[in-house]
């Protein structure tokens, strides 16, 4: 039985999923320009990162595992992914417009975010049990969505700072993510 | 012009510094030169067969499911990639680790289907895929090139060096997160900065 614990704070903090493992970049600058939106896009990741983990688990181990096909694991993963995303997309229109409001427009952008199934993948790599996979899931969103989140609230003072032209908008981005990624490394001192 | 849809990738509309696609292999793998050809070459393979079989099943899918069908076809050429790595390059397979089939989900590939592919002729998407995928590797061998000068403080390709040893203290963050993100960082300024005096000129 593994430590959940130890899983938790491990994929929130010392192998954080974008600023140490480089998964989900493309809406770690795409959607960090307003803390309002990074906040809808992290919850929206949590959710589903968690589901996708509790979803791949048994198909991973009891279709794919018992049958040798685990080269066949990419193709499978990224199907159940994109369903998946589609159907909640579709329940949560059905029943609940309010959050689909606040949720809906980030769903679609999920299916191709390397995050999710980067998190699967993991899962299976590192041979989890099913609790253990779903709290790295949802732990893995909760630092996803922590590193949005820090990254939209720098980004948003920078619209007041004076940066030279050529760095203006984006090479601005990257170097703070640097700064971001350099004080979550001291983290990886930590003995677990 | 047919030569324009391959040198527009390389150049014009390079998909990590203008498009910002993919970036998240770009950055993971780009630790050492070897390990970013390798990338390069598995996304070569996996763009221009899937820009390819798309293009040419562009009539016959039907446009409320094309994205599912699309994701199905790149995923597949991806798994013919990873087997062929796991069993001809067990090392290259090991050190590429999860970011191998992540490929699935780089958005260069499922972007240049959806936004190209889909809507032109066979023999433009195959320049148009083999342009993407060279202006691609350009990228990321050419950080992987400064990540790597930088952390081990020589210049070598492979085994061969280049350039022998020419500090003792190397810079080991650059093989590290934060070395990778002000790499990109430096490049895309440079490459901005050329475009402002241009523009003024």
């Amino acid at each position: 039985m593994e430590n959940l614990l130890v899983i938790a704070v491990g994929a929130i903090f010392v192998n954080n999923i974008v600023l140490s493992r480089f998964l989900g970049l493309c809406p770690f600058f795409g959607v960090s320009k307003k803390t309002s939106s990074a906040l809808g896009m992290g919850s929206a990741v949590i959710f589903v990162m968690t589901c996708a983990s509790a979803i791949t688990w048994p198909i991973y181990t009891y279709l794919l595992l018992p049958f040798n096909l685990e080269f066949m694991r990419t193709v499978t993963f990224i199907v159940v992914i994109a369903t998946f995303v589609q159907l909640i997309e579709m329940v949560i229109r059905k029943y609940k417009p309010g959050l689909y409001k606040a949720l809906g427009i980030y769903l679609p952008l999920i299916t191709t975010n390397c995050a999710i199934m980067g998190v699967a993948l993991l899962n299976a790599e590192e041979g989890y049990s099913l609790i253990g996979s779903v709290v790295n899931g949802f732990s893995a969103g909760i630092g996803f969505t922590l590193a949005l989140l820090l990254m939209s609230g720098i980004r948003e003072r920078l619209e007041f700072a004076d940066v030279p032209k050529s760095f203006q908008d984006l090479p601005i981005a990257f170097v703070s993510a640097a700064l971001l990624a350099l004080a979550f490394m001291a983290f990886s001192g930590m003995r677990l | 012009m047919k030569l324009d849809e391959l040198t527009k990738g390389v150049f014009k509309q390079n998909p990590i510094f203008y498009l910002v696609l993919g970036l998240c292999p770009t950055l993971a793998v780009s630790t050492r030169v070897d390990n970013a050809l390798g990338m390069s070459l598995g996304v070569f393979f996996v763009l221009v067969c899937s820009n390819v079989i798309i293009s040419l099943f562009k009539h016959r899918i039907p446009p409320q499911v094309r994205i599912p069908c699309f994701i199905v076809i790149i995923a597949s050429f991806v798994t013919i990639v990873d087997l062929f790595m796991h069993g001809y390059a067990p090392e290259l397979h090991e050190r590429l680790g999860i970011y191998l089939p992540l490929i699935v989900v780089n958005c260069i590939i499922l972007g240049r289907a959806e936004a190209f592919a889909s809507k032109k002729s066979v023999f433009d998407s195959f320049l148009d895929a083999v342009g993407m995928s060279i202006g691609f590797m350009l990228a990321i061998v050419g950080i992987a090139l400064c990540r790597e000068t930088l952390s081990s403080g020589k210049i070598a390709i492979f085994d061969y060096t280049i350039v022998p040893t020419f500090t003792q203290s190397p810079s080991v963050m650059m093989t590290l997160p934060p070395g990778a993100f002000l790499t990109i960082a430096v490049i895309m300024a440079m490459i901005k900065y050329k475009a402002i005096r241009k523009e003024g000129r």
